[in-house]
């Protein structure tokens, strides 16, 4: 089972490190002419205005949330659902409870108003 | 089982312990060999992936599309990456240069580190861990992470708005992307990949849950962030959103990323729901199995780029709306009534296939009701703010 995880290791830093070769080649080939306007942040040919850090919709920060509850709940709904062969029928059931009670939650956000991007 | 694939792998074992080195140390070397294979063919894929999909989308727009470097412009996404690797790779004032330089790594990586438990045939599967769809679905999380930290460290306001767009897009539609994962699983009655595939010997999974797998397909374009959900980087209100500030093989490797993780989701559809290597004839020809997963990923790919070339890119709150409003009840809805109609099907076969078919049926009924009711409801809702008629209007309905 170790070997297992160990081949996942590997396949990540084989992800890393083929970009990395990639990016450091790139850097010994290409020229490199450091100028202040070349810096610059690009915004359509016009100089920046302010900070870039510009306030943003509180309706990111709301998704993110609900998406925090449905995401706890998968980790909860993945063993139910590898163990399906072994469950009777009641506990299947308990598992649609657990299902209804989390819609119920997307029910009040919908009503609350917090789906809508307005 | 005799294949090609065990066969080097025990040559190689035969052969560095014949050197004398330890088994133990031989088994870690061969899996960093096979990994460092198997990550490089799926980096490289892209270079045959971004000429396929300029051609077809050429072909869907009535182009030619790329057809001068080499035979049918084979060799254009090879002039493409020569001319992206004679780039200077600049870094914009006041980025996080750290940042900055590990989001195109990660995005890369995550994708990479998806083949490491993708059933290739049979037998051959880098890593059969018992968990494999939770770690599919972690895995892309990092990539998430990897476009919203290229947004965030770029200081750029263009970039900024592509992470926002990642963090409502992205993070939304992995919800119905596990919700629908959950119904393969509980068919299964396991997380691994191989055994996923191993139940699908009798029928793929597209029959016995055919919305499961479009809510799949659907909320995963979403999560590679293309087709008609490609908000994040849309050139008409955002430039290139979040890999604006990126020049050279830097941008070069969020292209790669793209490219292979549209590839690697069609993979994931396939191998999850049309059964990957299972086929006539499969267990005996480990080879034949290797090719109908890849003859049944390139349908989900052809389907995937079909999609991109013909869709419009939707707006941020249709986006969301259908997500939140439309897919995700939906996919509540189809977990709920899978988990309970396999249990009721008590006969196993072709009972089990029509218990399921019709189940999904009344589903979709139920779903187009429920739309016309919502519509009417809504059409109702607006129509005394049509009758007032605007005084701008008014002239043009005269003169006509």
């Amino acid at each position: 089972m170790a070997l297992q995880w160990a081949f996942i290791g590997f396949m990540f830093l084989i992800g890393l490190a083929l970009p990395s070769a990639a990016i450091i080649a790139n850097q010994i080939i290409a020229p490199r002419k450091p100028s202040k306007t070349k810096s610059e942040i690009y915004e359509c040919g016009m100089e920046t205005v302010g900070e870039t850090w510009v306030q943003l919709k509180g309706q990111y920060y709301i998704f993110a949330l609900i998406f925090l509850i449905f995401d706890i709940e998968a980790v909860f709904l993945f063993p139910w659902a590898a163990a399906y062969d072994k469950l009777a029928l009641y506990m299947v059931l308990e598992g649609v409870l657990f299902i209804l009670i989390l819609a119920g939650g997307l029910l009040y956000a919908w009503r609350k108003g917090a789906l809508e991007w307005v | 089982m005799v294949d090609l694939f065990s066969g080097i792998d025990q040559f190689l074992k035969d052969l560095l312990i014949g050197l004398g080195l330890q088994p133990a140390f031989v088994a870690v070397l061969l899996k960093f060999a096979a990994a460092a294979v198997l990550g490089t063919i799926s980096v490289s894929l892209a270079i045959v992936l971004i000429w396929v999909e300029r051609k077809l989308v050429a072909r869907i727009q009535d182009r030619l599309g790329p057809n001068r470097v080499g035979p049918f412009g084979l060799l254009q996404t090879i002039a493409d990456a020569l001319k992206l690797l004679t780039k200077e790779v600049l870094i914009p004032d006041g980025a996080d240069r750290i940042v900055f330089r590990l989001a195109p790594l990660l995005v890369v990586a995550s994708v990479v580190a998806v083949w490491a438990v993708m059933p290739l045939a049979p037998g051959l599967i880098g890593s059969d861990v018992n968990v494999g769809l939770l770690y599919v679905i972690s895995i892309g999380a990092v990539g998430t992470l990897g476009v919203m930290l290229a947004g965030m460290s770029s200081n750029n306001k263009y970039a900024l708005l592509g992470a926002f767009r990642t963090v409502a897009q992205m993070v939304s539609y992995a919800v119905p992307m596990i919700l629908s994962l959950l119904v393969p699983t509980l068919l299964a009655g396991s997380m691994g990949m191989a055994a996923i595939v191993e139940a699908q010997g009798q029928f793929p999974f597209l029959l016995l849950a055919p919305l499961a797998a479009l809510i799949f397909l659907i909320s995963s374009i979403a999560e590679v962030g293309r087709g008609p959900f490609d908000l994040l980087e849309a050139e008409s209100e955002i430039v290139a959103g979040y890999h604006i500030e990126y020049s050279g093989m830097t941008f070069g490797m969020f292209f790669v990323g793209e490219f292979v993780h549209a590839f690697t989701i069609s993979a994931l559809t396939a191998v999850i729901f049309l059964g990957g290597w299972q086929g006539p004839g499969a267990q005996a020809y480990p080879l034949l199995g290797l090719l109908y997963f890849v003859l049944k990923t390139s349908v989900v790919y052809f389907i995937v780029i079909w999609v991109r070339g013909t869709f419009p890119r939707i707006r941020i709150d249709q986006m969301n709306a259908f997500n939140w409003k439309f897919i995700t009840p939906l996919a509540l809805v189809v977990l709920m009534v899978t988990a309970v109609v396999d249990k009721l099907a008590v006969g196993g076969g072709f009972t089990r296939l029509a218990f399921h078919l019709s189940a999904n049926g009344i589903i979709v009924l139920l779903t187009l009701v429920a739309l016309r009711v919502y519509a009417r409801a809504t059409r109702q809702a607006q129509q005394p703010a049509e009758e007032i008629p605007s005084p701008v209007q008014q002239p043009e309905a005269a003169g006509g």
